[in-house]
């Protein structure tokens, strides 16, 4: 790949040289010209469809546009000619209704055959949950107890230009999601606020995932390899920084990793129980907020006037800590303010409202145990 | 009677000649187009590079989601009914068009709707920011306040787009010369009478669809809350109800602008009138049994996936149709290139390839990939701009000698062709590349992979921004000190009503009924 970071000067310059077909970059850039064909069935087949379409549309395009390219050198006023006088054939007319149609029937068979493949989502060997929210993904391995959050991993001083950008920059997670190779995977999404939808070119897979209703696909990886997808349905202001990464592992990897998730999963519930000093709640909380919360909230805790109200000095924040636990866990029904209790955990939780209620100059001096989030989410 | 135009500002306020509402609704629309132009140039900027540099994502939605309101609602439909009030009248032979008060409120509306609309940038927590489709829940539960004020403005477009259908087809059923049967009208003429109905059936659909959001925020229903037993996807389903006849609404009378050049400049007549008239009716109905088809990925069911890819599919043998029919025009005439007709050639070309694209997105499996990327993107500009754009400006050269009695400068407006037909492919061809490889739509940032061409992409666009500042300079300079022409018959091959009345128009043509043969 280019060196992607000089001054727009020097870009514009390589992108001109790219555009002159450099021989090395040749194959880099040829790659950015087409849709990539994918590692399921599907997407090779729609990949497929794609390339018929697009020849039989390039097939078309030479006839017409050749018929018209000779009419305007040959039959130029410039040149003499002298119009004709005819405006109507039925059987020409005819001809050029039916042909296409014909075409398009030709066309409809094998598109007909993949949809039925892609709308087939019996029969899976496992079941993972997608919940979109804003602007991240929750991946639930249905049955088996694991589920995490998959948030971007990009640092905002990349997207802001104080920092040199990264290979994966904007697609890149602190969770991916990982799936055995060559077993059937049956997605089933949702969403917790507005709709999303969960792209990932290289499966062949793009479905919405919508509040209040669960949508269905799947995919049969069959190369192992990490695969790069995008948040497709605009969402609000973190569309673009909402990523997908998908890790696909042989089976044996793949048990080993749930397995280890289930252990991670039992350990950090084993936290709950225990008491943290001011100091570890304060670094903990400080992570959480950045990742979970600045987004709306900004890392400095101001909000944006309008939109997001402010920490800093938030009456509920340095209110009654009841109000305060309230809102985080529960969300604020028909805002942006989602319920975090299900995405969170008790730790993260605590961590995170010690860390409001103190940083920003908030200074309450409160300090809240994974234990009280605990009794708070029973009592309810 | 008067017998010429009032004075002073007065004249544009309380006008009711169709010509000087053509005019206002010709200008209004060029603002727009200024307007909704310098938000792309907004969003073309920020994409220059990866990373955010000049805007905040926040913004960058609304400008997205402004651009195509201002484009569609502001620059695009107003600039074709202005034609039609200047050139309706004149090419059947009335006098003027049948509700001229309603004509004039129907253009007042607008400016105070996109003043309304343009407002909201300036509100607390901004303007719209939930693209010009303007999906629930993100344009209900979660829309900033400003969500009221935008629902105001489209019920006011609506009235006037509604008023202004109206107009047109009471004009063209009852006011037609006497002998300008149906099947005589310019095509123009009959496009614009099916898209007038095409409006009438839809615009209250919108209408609706913006109520039941009004309801959503304000008073407790729940018509696209799943919470409260309602349903986001109807919100689609009611908004593309509208949204494809809608895209139609832009392109027929565009095509019944080409109808009229093509053949102009091939000193040929139309070849395959009355196909086209069927064709156009055929687009017209089959306009409103494929809205699904920008919802291939929503979670339909499989029937429903399939029976919108096959009448999808349908669609494209009337367009073709009509692809033939103008290249047949041209076979075997005697063509010569001046600006109109320039625009008009590269309208063809570049309309096509938007067609095929759109072939290319009716096939639901593939456009499981397409959707929601840059490809549509590319898809509908090319429909969009070098469809309806690029067929108003050929309109505007083609009449203008006609409308202000002087003659463009031909050099002028090649250099205007030459400089937005390359701008434009430089702009929109490479998005094609960007779908395909993956990048969404309405994206403030990208992944580095992309950054290649849309850098291409941004500089087009910027070249193609400033060939729409020649364009002015030229319309400007034509009204004001063009070389005058007086032939009535300004073009050599013309035909047509509007053809035989002095040049320039006078201010009340038609008095008595023209005869027609
Ligand atoms: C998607 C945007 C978003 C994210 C992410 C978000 N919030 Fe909020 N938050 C809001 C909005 C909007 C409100 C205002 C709700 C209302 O209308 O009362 C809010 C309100 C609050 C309030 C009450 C503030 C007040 O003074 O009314 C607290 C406390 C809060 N959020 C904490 C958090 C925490 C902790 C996190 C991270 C774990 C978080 N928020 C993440 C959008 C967000
Ligand atoms: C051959 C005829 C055409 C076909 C088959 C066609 C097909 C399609 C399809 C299937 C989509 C949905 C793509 C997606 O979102 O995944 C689409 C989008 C679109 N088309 Fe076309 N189209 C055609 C002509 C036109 C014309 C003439 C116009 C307007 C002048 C137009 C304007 C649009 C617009 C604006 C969108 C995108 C809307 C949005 O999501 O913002 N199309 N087209
Ligand atoms: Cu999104
Ligand atoms: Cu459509």
């Amino acid at each position: 790949m280019i060196a992607k970071d000089e001054q727009p000067r020097a870009r514009l310059l390589l992108s001109l040289l790219t555009l002159a077909a450099s021989v090395p970059a040749l194959a880099d850039w040829r790659e950015t010209l087409n849709m990539p064909v994918g590692v399921t069935e599907v997407s090779r087949e729609i990949h497929a469809l794609h390339m018929t379409i697009f020849w039989i549309c390039v097939a078309i395009g030479v006839v017409v546009f050749s018929v018209m390219i000779y009419s305007l050198i040959a039959h130029r006023k410039s040149r003499g000619h002298q119009a004709a006088h005819f405006h109507e054939s039925t059987a020409v007319e005819i001809a050029w209704t039916v042909v296409p149609a014909l075409i398009l029937i030709a066309m409809a068979v094998p598109a007909t055959k993949a949809m039925i493949k892609l709308y087939d989502t019996s029969d899976a060997d496992l079941d993972v949950l997608v919940t979109g929210y804003q602007w991240k993904w929750q991946y639930e391995y249905l049955g088996h107890g694991v589920s995490f959050m998959s948030e971007l991993a990009t640092p905002e001083s990349q997207i802001y230009g104080a920092e040199e950008k990264s290979e994966h920059y904007l697609q890149e997670v602190n969770n991916p999601l990982v799936i055995p190779v060559g077993a059937k995977v049956r997605f089933l999404l949702t969403a917790k606020d507005v709709i999303h939808a969960w792209w990932v070119p290289a499966f062949g897979v793009k479905k919405d995932a919508i509040p209040g209703f669960v949508n269905e696909t799947w995919a049969r990886v069959e190369v192992p390899g990490t695969y790069r997808g995008e948040c497709a349905e605009l969402c609000g202001r973190g569309h673009a920084f909402m990523p997908i990464v998908v890790k696909a592992v042989p089976q044996a990897e793949f048990d080993q990793w749930l397995a280890a998730k289930k252990r991670e999963a039992e350990e950090l519930k084993a936290l709950t129980a225990k008491t943290f000093t001011m100091e570890e709640l304060m670094a903990r909380g400080e992570e959480v907020y950045n990742r979970s919360c600045a987004a709306c909230h900004q890392v400095n805790g101001e909000g944006i006037p309008g939109i997001f109200p402010p920490m800093k000095g938030s009456t509920i924040a340095t209110g009654p800590l009841s109000g305060h636990l309230d809102i985080v866990v529960n969300g604020k029904p028909g805002t942006a303010m989602q319920a975090f209790g299900q995405q969170l955990s008790e730790v993260d939780l605590a961590a995170v409202i010690t860390y409001e209620r103190n940083a920003f100059g908030n200074d309450t001096g409160d300090v809240v145990q994974p234990l009280d989030v605990y009794n708070f989410k029973q009592g309810q | 009677m008067a017998h010429g135009p009032a004075k002073g500002i007065k004249r544009w306020l309380f006008t009711t000649n169709h010509k000087d509402i053509g005019t206002l609704y010709l200008w209004f629309s060029f603002a727009m187009f200024l307007v909704g132009g310098l938000f792309a140039m907004i969003i073309r900027a920020e994409l220059f590079q990866p990373g955010m540099q000049l805007v905040t994502p926040e913004f960058f939605n609304q400008m997205t989601t402004m651009h195509g309101l201002v484009m569609v609602f502001g620059a695009i439909m107003p600039a074709f009914v202005g034609l039609a009030n200047w050139m309706i009248p004149l090419m059947i032979g009335a006098p003027d068009m049948a509700l001229p008060r309603m004509n004039n409120l129907s253009f007042w509306i607008l400016p105070f709707a996109f003043l309304i609309l343009v407002a909201t940038l300036f509100m607390e927590g901004g303007g719209p920011n939930f693209g010009w489709t303007f999906y629930a829940p993100l344009s209900t539960t979660y829309a900033p306040d400003s969500v009221n004020y935008f629902i105001f403005a489209i019920h006011l477009m609506g009235a006037s787009s509604i008023m202004g259908a109206i107009n047109i087809i009471a004009t063209v059923l009852n006011m037609r010369a006497p002998g300008m049967t149906l099947m005589k009208m310019p095509l123009f003429v009959w496009t614009w009478l099916i898209t007038a109905f095409l409006l009438l059936a839809v615009m209250p659909v919108l209408a609706g669809a913006v109520t039941m959001m009004l309801m959503d925020i304000n008073f407790g229903t729940s018509f696209f809350d799943a919470a409260g037993g309602g349903d986001p996807v109807l919100f689609q389903h009611i908004f593309w109800f509208f949204g494809h006849p809608e895209v139609y609404i832009i392109i027929l009378p565009a095509f019944g602008v080409i109808s009229a050049i093509i053949p102009t400049f091939s000193r040929k007549p139309l070849f395959g009138y009355s196909s086209m008239v069927y064709a156009t009716a055929a687009i017209a109905f089959l306009s409103f049994i494929v809205w699904a088809h920008h919802m291939f990925t929503v979670g339909m069911p499989l029937a429903g996936e399939l029976y919108f890819m096959y009448a999808t599919m349908l669609i494209a043998v009337p367009t073709g149709v009509k692809v033939f029919n103008w290249i047949t025009t041209m076979f075997r005439g005697a063509i010569s290139f001046e600006t109109p007709m320039l625009f008009a050639i590269a309208f063809v070309i570049l309309f096509t390839i938007g067609g095929f694209t759109g072939l290319m997105l009716a096939i639901a499996p593939s456009d499981i990939q397409y959707h929601d990327s840059y490809f549509v993107v590319a898809h509908f500009h090319y429909v969009m701009v070098a469809g309806a754009v690029f067929s108003g400006t050929a309109a505007v050269y083609y009449w203008l000698p006609k409308w202000c009695g002087r003659m463009y400068n031909e050099t002028m407006g090649k250099l205007h062709f030459w400089i937005a037909f390359i701008g434009f492919n430089i702009a929109f061809f490479p998005q094609h590349f960007l779908g395909l490889a993956g990048m969404p739509r309405r994206y403030a940032d990208y992944a580095l992979q992309f950054a290649d061409w849309n850098m291409v992409s941004s500089i087009g666009a910027f070249i193609y921004g400033a060939a729409q500042i020649l364009f002015l300079y030229n319309v400007i300079a034509t009204i004001v000190a063009g070389k005058p022409v007086k032939e009535a018959k300004v073009w050599e091959g013309a035909e047509g009503l509007e053809w035989t009345v002095p040049t320039p128009a006078p201010y009340h043509t038609f008095a008595t009924p023209p005869a027609v043969k």
